[in-house]
Parts: structure tokens; sequence; C-alpha cells
């Protein structure tokens, strides 16, 4: 079993999101570790890229921000190889395809294998562009995050059933960003995808609040959070890692009575 | 018989391979790389496509629209004096700015608004970098009786100031894109993030031949009746095909649209421009050919104008419509199979070629096609007056003679 998987394995996940360099690299790191000692069970770090088309505002400006700070690639692997030292959860990487592509699609991912990265999650690459990554993925040992959204129907079974480490459903059409509701019939999703596969569903776009959190975790095996931390961060910037973690602790309260 | 408007699709033609799977790729260019969210749509758009582009009340259709509305065939014109001026070869332009609306973008977008029709939908949403593609929807949205709004970035509505009132005056939003650059690129991701969130009522009518699969293959049909229109009128004109064929490359419709019909013929050389700003040794420059390398972005794999670690390069050339970081799959193809060539042209050598055909030939053309005959202007005197050099003039130039002016050191207000 893939460490992501295992993640899931003591009850309900909950998987914040964190923007990569934004203010700056040793502010993600505080964030990081006061997210991990807050109960976080997986992190998504987010490899900022300047086109970011499947973010809304709030993590398109956290990419700005990341960029014009001058963090790279090769930053935020150094940084992850300093975390690895005290930081055992796993860790998995969300960014776009020419971010991958353009490293070279071999040495990034056995660079993620080196620095102990267990996933990879790629807005911008559907099941049928996925051979473009996945080869390198099954020879190094790094899940390759599939998504199912609210228009994908008949493809939930296709998709889910190559799904690894943890299937990504998309709550809402759009792009990222904090809504008040979610409309979108998730237990069907996650039904059909159950049907077809074993590996736990994680719920992410438009959760904020731990109401919603509890109601997705009735539904699903984790929830995913981004515009909701990099908002926290984009308000208090370096001072941000103790109210990151006081809110990862309030989400992980509400999911965890489930 | 019936002849098709819109190119059919073909896996290879004389044994230049165009398509090589149902993927949509050209060699190894094109793809999907979209999110999950809207693979049933482009799949739908797909199946709509092939469903129409050979039905022959679909080509009636469009095909009336091409002429009583659009006024195609556009001329073939031989430019008698800028030929004599350069000394070299025969030149033709393909007068694509004497369509309505001024510019190629009309052909795409009749094909694409008639299609969305066909599927259902009522509104069209749509890029702009100079506002001609943005005008063109506008002007099908309206007489299509759907809605419409285009995204365009904040800096390029300062530049094409008089193109945002025409879409305004026609019916659409005009929606400015702040983020990024402001510009092209930018307007793409806005209006690629909006089809996202807004599926079912709205059809996305991508202006280039780039983006996701089958937007690549659908620009190009529907803009090769320009190829087709050229082969014919030349042959009847000079009783011989060209010896070159020259269009201005952005994302590349109009030039693919020029070369479609001629890739076949080995003997016609087929040359795309693409726009080197301020010099491709410089960073202001949206060359991508010349300066960019193979990435992947807004749907597709091709050449992208990027630094070490992909982050996508904030382009610049005078002109708003060819002021992107990419190009469309189809001409990176033909660029590394040698079958088309392109070279950079900068901002000052498109501004001369502006001036230039003004006064020789009393046709302002748009900024865009400047660049295709400052190529013109530089190969001609160097060919034989036997030799045939067509060069398509994508558009009117009345939207870019504030900027000009500017450029030239003189303010102009209307």
């Amino acid at each position: 079993m893939s460490k992501i998987r295992e993640a899931f394995s003591g009850g309900k996940a909950f998987i914040p999101f964190i923007t990569c360099g934004d203010p700056d690299i040793t502010t993600t790191k505080r964030v990081i570790h006061e997210a991990v000692r807050n109960g976080a069970d997986i992190i998504e770090l987010g490899i900022p890229f300047s086109d970011p088309t499947a973010e809304g505002e709030v993590i398109q400006s956290a990419n700005y921000r990341a960029l014009k700070n001058g963090v790279t690639t090769d930053k935020i692997f150094d940084m992850v190889r300093d975390l690895r030292r005290d930081i055992n959860i796993p860790l998995v990487f969300m960014t776009y395809a020419n971010v991958v592509f353009s490293y070279g699609s071999e040495k990034f991912i056995s660079t993620c294998r080196d620095i102990e990265i267990d996933g990879l999650i790629l807005p911008d690459v559907p099941f049928e562009e996925k051979d473009e990554f996945l080869p390198f993925c099954k020879s190094y040992g790094v899940d390759l995050v599939s998504m199912v959204a609210p228009t994908s129907e008949d493809r939930i079974a296709m998709i889910s059933r190559e799904a690894e480490g943890f299937l990504y459903v998309v709550s809402s059409l759009g792009v990222t960003g904090v809504r008040e509701r979610i409309t979108t019939d998730l237990a069907a999703i996650v039904g059909a995808a159950r049907k077809n596969s074993d590996v736990p569903c994680a719920i992410g776009f438009g959760i904020s609040t731990p109401e919603q959190a509890r109601k997705m975790s009735e539904i699903a095996d984790g929830v995913i959070v981004g515009s909701a931390v990099m908002r926290i961060i984009a308000r208090y910037g370096n001072e941000s890692p103790r109210y990151v973690g006081e809110y990862v602790k309030s989400m992980q309260d509400a999911i965890r009575k489930f | 018989m019936k002849v098709s408007i819109v190119a059919r699709h073909k896996s290879s033609v004389n044994g230049i391979n165009t398509m090589t799977n149902e993927a949509g790729r050209f060699g190894i260019y094109g793809g999907q790389y979209i999110p999950e969210t809207l693979m049933n749509t482009v799949i739908e758009l797909e199946q709509a496509y092939n469903r129409f582009k050979d039905d022959p009340d679909f080509n009636a259709e469009l095909s009336a629209l091409l002429n009583e509305y659009a006024g195609r065939p556009s001329r073939l014109y031989y430019a008698r004096r800028m030929t004599e001026s350069l000394g070299g070869a025969k030149i033709y332009l393909k007068r694509e700015d004497l369509n309505h609306t001024g510019a190629h973008k009309i052909n795409n977008v009749l094909g694409q608004a008639l299609l969305a029709k066909r599927m259902g939908k009522t509104r069209l949403i749509a890029e702009t970098g100079a506002g001609q593609h943005g005008v063109a929807t506008a002007t099908a949205a309206a007489l299509m009786g759907m809605s419409c709004v285009v995204f365009m970035g904040e800096e390029d509505m300062k530049r094409q100031a008089l193109n945002v009132y025409r879409m305004r005056l026609l019916g659409a939003d005009v929606v400015a894109v702040s983020t990024g650059t402001g510009t092209l690129k930018d307007a793409v991701s806005k209006a690629f993030a909006e089809w996202t969130s807004r599926i079912s009522d709205t059809h996305y009518c991508l202006g280039s031949a780039m983006g996701p699969h089958p937007f690549p293959a659908i620009v190009r049909d529907f803009q090769s009746v320009i190829s087709r229109e050229i082969r014919a009128q030349i042959l009847e004109r000079e009783g011989r095909l060209p010896d070159a064929v020259i269009a201005c490359v952005g994302g590349g419709s109009n030039a693919i649209g020029s070369f479609w019909h001629f890739i076949g013929d080995e003997g016609v050389r087929l040359i795309g421009c693409e726009a080197a700003g301020r010099g491709v040794d410089t960073f202001e420059t949206a060359a991508t050919i010349a300066t960019g390398r193979v990435g992947i972005f807004h749907g597709f794999k091709s050449y992208f104008c990027q630094d070490k670690f992909g982050q996508i390069a904030p382009v610049y050339s005078i002109s708003a419509g060819l002021d992107y970081p990419g190009i469309g799959p189809e001409h990176a193809h033909l660029h590394d199979t040698g079958r088309a060539e392109y070279v950079p042209v900068t901002d000052e050598e498109a501004v001369s070629a502006f001036e230039y055909l003004s006064r020789t030939e009393g046709i302002i053309p748009a900024i865009e096609s400047a660049h295709a005959l400052s190529c013109a202007m530089k190969i001609a005197p160097e060919m034989s007056r036997e030799n045939i050099i067509v060069v398509t003039v994508s558009g009117r130039g009345d939207k870019d003679c504030a900027a000009i002016a500017r450029y030239r050191g003189e303010n102009i207000s209307e």
C-alpha cells in the first residue's frame, strides 16, 4: 500500500494545500510544520506556475507572489529535502504539466522519489494525456493522482479504475476558490468511483469552513482545502504559521468526529 | 457535386503527415492538456464537428454566410506598384482585410458560431488580442442572436480602444483581464476558466489554430478557405502555383489557412512571420520558433517562450494580435519537418512595411499582416520576375493607426 493510501486508514483525512514560496520559503516551511503539528494527514505542496489556469484569484495571486520572490523548482526541492528530516506524513506536489515537462519529466519525477515526494497532481493532465508522465511515475514509485469532476459522468469508471494514491474529486465547476455552497451531487460521484476502485476519495475546490468539511467528510474519505489556507497566508504573511495551525486544527476537529 | 467548405481531416497530404492519431496530434505536438472538467465538453465538440463538417445543410448555410455576409471569396490582388518598386518576384496580395469586420477571423467565427448553434449553445465566449477576433465573435453573436462575452487583456484594451468600442456596440460584454501580463495569453487563460465554470449553454469560440484538440483542426479547416481560394485564383490568373506563400503567425490561424492547400505542393515555399518585437536577442520578443522550446500550455504541446523552469515568458510585440508566447501545434510540426519556414520580423520592420504598403498600394494593412509584408519586401528583390509570391493581408490597419502614430512619436486623438 502506498504511503498516501495509508494516510487514509486512520479515519477521514485532512489535506491542506500550500503554495510554496508565498511569501517566502522560510514561511512555507514554518506553515508546513504547524499544519503537521495540528493534524494534517497529507500536505499538497503547490509549485508555482506563471499561468495557473485552474486556480481562482487567491491561489493565482499566491503563485505570482511566490514567483516574484524568486522561488524555483530547485529551491522547492531543497526545501522538501530539508523538511524530510523531521516530517513523515505524505507530501504531494501540485503543479502544471509544463513545470514537470520543462524540467525533464524523468529528472523531475526521479527527484520526487529522492526527496520522498509521494504523489503528483497535475490539473492540466487528464486521463487521455497521463501517459506523458505515468511511465516515470510508475518506475520511480510516485503516485500520479487522478481527478474526477462534476462533468465527468461516464468517465468516472474509467478514471477511477486506474486511480492511484487517492482520487481527487473536484466539487464544483470552475476554478479553485472559496464557495458558499456546493451543489454537485458528490455522493453520486463518489459512489460511482467506489464501484470501480478502492482508492480513497478526497473532495477539493471551494471548501473553507469546518461545517463544509464535516459535510464533505460524510461523503468522502478526505477533504482538500487550498484557497482558505492561502487566504490566511496572504493576510498574515510571515506571521501566518500559527493562524494556519489553528485553522488546520479546527478543520481536523470537524472531520475527526466521523 | 457539392464541395465541402471545410477541409477534410486527412491522415496525410501528399506524404506530409498532418494528423497522426485521434487525440489530435501533429507529430508530437497538440493533444488535450486540459482540466478533467472540460474533457466531456471537448469530446462533445469533436463529435458535433465530425457530424456537421461534411453535412450538406451545414455547409450550404456556412457557404451562404461566407459569401453573402462576409463577402467571400476575398480578392487576390496583383500588387503592381509594389512588384515594380521591389524589382523582383511578382507579388499578389490575398485580401482578407476586405472581409466583413476587416480580417480573416470572421471565416473561423462564422463556422464555429454555426456549429455552436447546432449544438444548442446560446452563448459565445472568446479571447482577443488585437480585438479582431473579439469583433468577429461579437458580430457573429449579433447575427445569430446569441449572447457574447469577450476577454481582453487590460494592456491590449488600451492599445486597441477602437475595437473595444466596436465589440460593445455589437452587444458584447468586454471583460478586462488584468492577471499576469494583461495580454492575449491571459485572455486565453481567462476564457478557459470561464468555460470551465459555465459549460452547458456556452461555446468557447477559440480564435487561433491552437488550444486543445479539436480546436487546432477546427480553426485550420474553417480558415483553409483562404488557401483554397488562393489556389484557384492564382491558377486562373497565372496558370501555375506560386513560388511562395507568406503569412504572419501568432497562434497561426491565417497562416495555417493560407498554407493548408499548398502543403502537398513541395515547390511552394511556406513562410510564417513571427513577431520579433525589439529583436530575437532581447527579452522583448514574441518569436516562439526563434526563441522558444517545446512545452505544454493552454491545452497543447508546442513551442513556447519560457524560462529554464518552464515559467511562460512575458512576451512583447507592437502587434497585440501576435503577442502570444506559443504557436499552433500544426506549425510546430511543419517547422520540425522543414515543410514551412518561420522567420522573425521586428517592430521596426513591420512598421516600415505598414507605411510602405499604405503609400505604395493605397492599402493600410493590419500591423500583424505588415510582418508578412516585410518578409515579402526582403525576399522579392532576390527572386526573378518569373517568380510569384502570395502574401496574405490578414486584416486592415485602421485599428493600428493611433499606435503606429505613437510609435513614430505623434499623438493623435479622434
